[in-house]
């Protein structure tokens, strides 16, 4: 394998990482803050998705429908905050695993009621079509690496917000200490929600921003949800920079594992069996992944004892 | 000492730069209640956890009958017959009283694993649960589901739960706690019976609790024992008065 | 409100009395709905054993079910194109016995459980609940990408396999056999329950650290309790698998794990006979609504999500009053 080819798989799957890592920083802030463990984050992702692709298609504007995905996203968010998941925040997590997930069961078949059950494609604008070449003469697509660079910038902007602003010391100090909280004459309930609405207006940004590489569709939201646990439970859940870690870990193994395994099992065994036996091994990496985290350090690379 | 049971041999344990046992070094000999007093903070509730086997020291050893336990778990320590009792009682809510005695009695008799016979059927399981319930005085009450228990009762089913492990020692961990005058007073004359059959180590806050019953006390203060002898010994030693009991004249 | 006891044989003959009066007015698809519904409600009283009384809440129970499933699958499919699975220093064939094929679905998923269990239970709580339903998912891609057993297309085995006896493509004796089993299994759950070992599990599942302090090995309680619940609903999966004499990596779908727990929750969680009313009502939900909408599962999540809200203890909790579960 070319040394090029193996960077653009690294850039791939920084690529996928970012994708996870908006998602599952909204989890774990959701957990970390509210205590909440929230199946239906992945819905939000499909909203976002959807929002995005119905403003793209009516408007022609990506960042219009960019716009839509986190607006969309951060308005449901509010909505089931407010009905539902608050609610749920006193109950023990297997309430809310079954509350969410009859979310999840009411929010596909509402989209699906809405758009039907074919997939929504959404274009990548004209400015972001075709490669760029990077140092070292490696052309990349020009989308993917912007959505490198938007992810990067989140992770940036959640770093600031979290230790740098009058909102990011009152989430710090809900994750300490929820009594304390309450203590600092900050009104709970208003924090909790835009907590919850920031979360989701991540997950929907992460849906438009890869509803352009993949198709648009009902069910697209539970597979990424499930990578996302896959990522905080390697990086430790409440922590962002643990999110971070874990999501491009899991990005890359991920990639590199399905483009370097069949390569590597051909060299001692025939072509197609090689193939059958590396991809198979692949789709299973990331999850060895995570059995190697749990028996070594079962709190996570980055989660407190 | 030969008539030691337990023994905690130089213990240290550091959370970050906090020392919260700095080389405790003290004994429960049989027969005796040994009480351990000191402030809030003064790293009680590490050395109790110690003992019993939920977290284990960065250096330094118990010893149980003779034997190192410093690496054993709290089952483990637990079926060798070191009981404890919890501050906050530790009893499993929706099932009645004795229900929660013959949880113990399968604990001790290593009966986990046994899938057929009713465990409220087995006559060996109940005739201990019910000894451990009459001595304790709540035989009348072991039907009961143990959330409609008062506080004093869950109190003596802490206790009665302990005394299914045919216990060689007891960790009481502020048994006292919420109870009455009465019951304070009743309580203490039970442990003093309760000693011979086995020694108690004794976390109290409760001071004429401890004076009326304890036969050793030893004052811990920042991770570190800073005297241990009789009632008399300890309320005359001036370290002990500015440390501990200073404070609680002044509160 | 009635005792427990008394609503659980209602519940039984209620079971019976359906398809019994489907095969006398000869409607052979009801007497398959009610195969389903006791297929569902024994995978339901596999995952109540840990969920239930253990408290470990699996979101990847599909992991076992989909494992019945293919052990069902691949010695049917070797059986019926008489191929051996292994022909070496000794030989291993398929075969279309269902009492051998319950056999190896449930040490296979026993030992998958076991290994999942081993893993998981290092963990508690909402991280129990992700890596559960995360190792669940794996075993999803895994049979999507290994093509041997028909990929992502599945396994299609053309005859039911034989029981000794009877003919098991008639439904009703089919039926029967299901029937029979859920019987055994719930007789066996029951009195797993009440044993030292269920009442030490339910200890556990209320105060852990009370189990831990009378000297019991919570950890290889709980392993040997996931164990036994995951060879539970593999058995269910070989039945479902021969019911539909098809397999394919839906058995191991996300959404089957969340369909077995809300069986438990629609029933009662930790009531012995939960999941069969769960799984029962279900069916009927999903014939009746289904037959209306075709977006029933709208009303299914607002079902489940009153019930989570509002209607804790399910539909036993309702109807029946509370009975400790050890005494007498």
């Amino acid at each position: 394998m070319s040394t090029i080819l193996l960077i653009e798989q690294i850039l791939n799957g920084l690529q996928f990482g970012v994708m996870l890592f908006l998602m599952a920083a909204g989890l774990t802030l959701i957990f970390g803050v509210m205590g909440l463990i929230n199946l239906a984050h992945g819905s939000l992702y499909m909203i976002g998705a959807f929002a995005a692709a119905a403003v793209a298609g009516w408007s022609g504007n990506f960042l219009l429908a960019l716009i839509a995905s986190l607006i969309a996203a951060a308005i449901f968010g509010v909505i089931v905050e407010m009905t539902v998941i608050r609610r749920l925040y006193k109950r023990d997590h297997l309430d809310q695993v079954l509350a969410t997930f009859a979310l999840i069961l009411i929010f596909s078949e509402a989209t699906r009621w809405t758009f039907g059950s074919f997939p929504l494609f959404l274009d990548i604008p004209a400015v972001l079509k075709g490669t760029v070449i990077l140092p070292g003469g490696i052309e990349y697509s020009l989308y993917r690496l912007t959505i490198i660079l938007i992810g990067l910038a989140v992770a940036l902007g959640l770093y600031l917000l979290i230790s740098k602003t009058r909102v990011g010391m009152r989430i710090r100090a809900g994750e300490n200490d929820r009594e304390m909280i309450g203590a600092l004459g900050v009104d709970i309930s208003v924090l909790y929600t835009m907590v919850f609405a920031l979360g989701a207006a991540l997950a929907g940004l992460s849906g438009a921003l890869v509803g352009a590489i993949q198709s648009v569709e009902v069910g697209m939201g539970e597979p990424v949800l499930i990578l996302a646990f896959v990522v905080i439970v390697i990086g430790g859940i409440g922590s962002i920079r643990g999110a971070l870690a874990g999501a491009i870990l899991v990005g890359l193994t991920d990639t590199l594992g399905r483009t370097l395994l069949p390569v590597l099992f051909s060299s001692f065994m025939d072509g197609s069996a090689a193939t059958t036996v590396g991809s198979a091994l692949a789709s299973m990496l990331i999850y060895i992944l995570m059995a190697g985290v749990l028996i070594f350090k079962p709190t996570g690379l980055f989660g407190s004892a | 000492m030969a008539d030691s049971i337990l023994r905690v041999s130089d213990i240290h344990k550091s959370f970050g730069a906090l020392k919260a046992s700095d080389g405790i070094t003290l004994d429960l000999r049989q027969g005796e209640i040994h009480a351990l007093i000191g402030p809030n903070g003064a790293g009680k509730s590490t050395l109790i956890k110690q003992i019993a086997g939920g977290l284990r020291p960065d250096s330094g050893s118990v010893t149980f009958l003779d034997q190192d336990v410093t690496r054993h778990s709290v089952a483990e320590r637990a079926r060798l017959g070191l009981a404890r009792t919890f501050q906050i009682s530790a009893l499993a809510m929706d099932l009645t009283v004795l229900e929660n005695a013959v949880l113990g009695a399968i604990g001790q008799r290593g009966s986990v694993f046994s899938f057929f016979r009713p465990a409220m059927k087995n006559a060996g399981l109940l005739s201990q649960a019910r000894a451990a319930l009459a001595q304790v005085g709540l035989e009348e009450d072991e039907a009961t589901i143990t959330a409609e228990l008062s506080h004093g009762q869950r109190r003596q089913l802490e206790v009665a739960v302990a005394l299914t492990l045919a216990p060689k020692a007891f960790l009481m961990d502020e048994p006292m706690a919420g109870m009455g005058a009465e019951g304070s007073k009743a309580l203490t004359r039970f442990l003093q019976e309760l000693k011979h059959q086995a020694p108690i180590l004794l976390v109290e806050h409760d001071m004429d609790a401890i004076f009326a019953c304890a036969d050793r006390i030893s004052v811990l203060v920042y991770g570190k024992i800073i005297a241990t002898g009789s009632v008399d010994d300890i309320r005359a030693n001036p370290d002990v008065r500015t440390a501990y009991l200073g404070e609680e004249d002044a509160a | 409100m009635i005792r427990e006891g008394t609503l659980n044989i209602v519940i039984l003959c209620l079971l019976v009395a359906v398809p019994a009066y489907a095969y006398v007015m000869n409607e052979p698809f009801t007497i398959t709905l009610a195969t389903r519904a006791v297929i569902f409600a024994l995978a339901g009283v596999g995952l109540n054993l840990a969920l239930g009384q253990g408290g470990l809440v699996s979101f990847g129970h599909a992991a076992y079910f989909g494992m019945g499933g293919y052990a069902m699958g691949i010695l049917a499919s070797h059986a019926q194109n008489y191929d051996p699975i292994f022909d070496g220093a000794f030989l291993i064939e398929g075969t279309n016995s269902m009492p051998v094929i319950w056999v190896v679905a449930v040490v296979s998923s026993a030992l998958l459980a076991l290994l999942i269990g081993a893993l998981s239970l290092r963990t508690s709580g909402v991280y129990f609940i992700m890596v559960t339903l995360a190792f669940g998912q794996m075993f999803y891609y895994f049979a999507i990408s290994w093509p041997a057993y028909g990929g992502e297309d599945g396994l299609s085995i053309y005859v039911r396999n034989q029981f000794p006896g009877l003919n098991t493509l008639d439904p009703i004796q089919f039926f029967g056999i299901c029937f029979a089993i859920l019987c055994l299994v719930l007789l066996f759950v029951d009195r797993l329950n009440k044993s030292p070992f269920g009442l030490a599990l339910n200890g556990a599942h209320q105060n852990e650290e009370r189990a831990r302090t009378v000297g019991i090995n919570v950890y290889k309680l709980r392993l040997v309790a996931f164990v036994i619940s995951g060879a539970i609903t593999g058995l269910a999966g070989a039945l479902f698998a021969d019911l539909n004499r098809f397999v394919s990596p839906t058995m191991f779908s996300w959404a089957i794990s969340g369909e077995i727990m809300i069986f438990i929750i629609l029933g009662g969680v930790a009531r012995l006979f939960g999941p069969v009313v769960g799984a029962a009502v279900y069916i009927l939900l999903e014939h009746f609504l289904g037959g209306l909408s075709d977006y029933w599962f709208i009303y299914l999540g607002a079902i489940l999500l009153g019930m989570v809200l509002f209607a804790k203890g399910g539909i036993i909790g309702k109807l029946a009053k509370k009975e400790t579960h050890h005494g007498g």
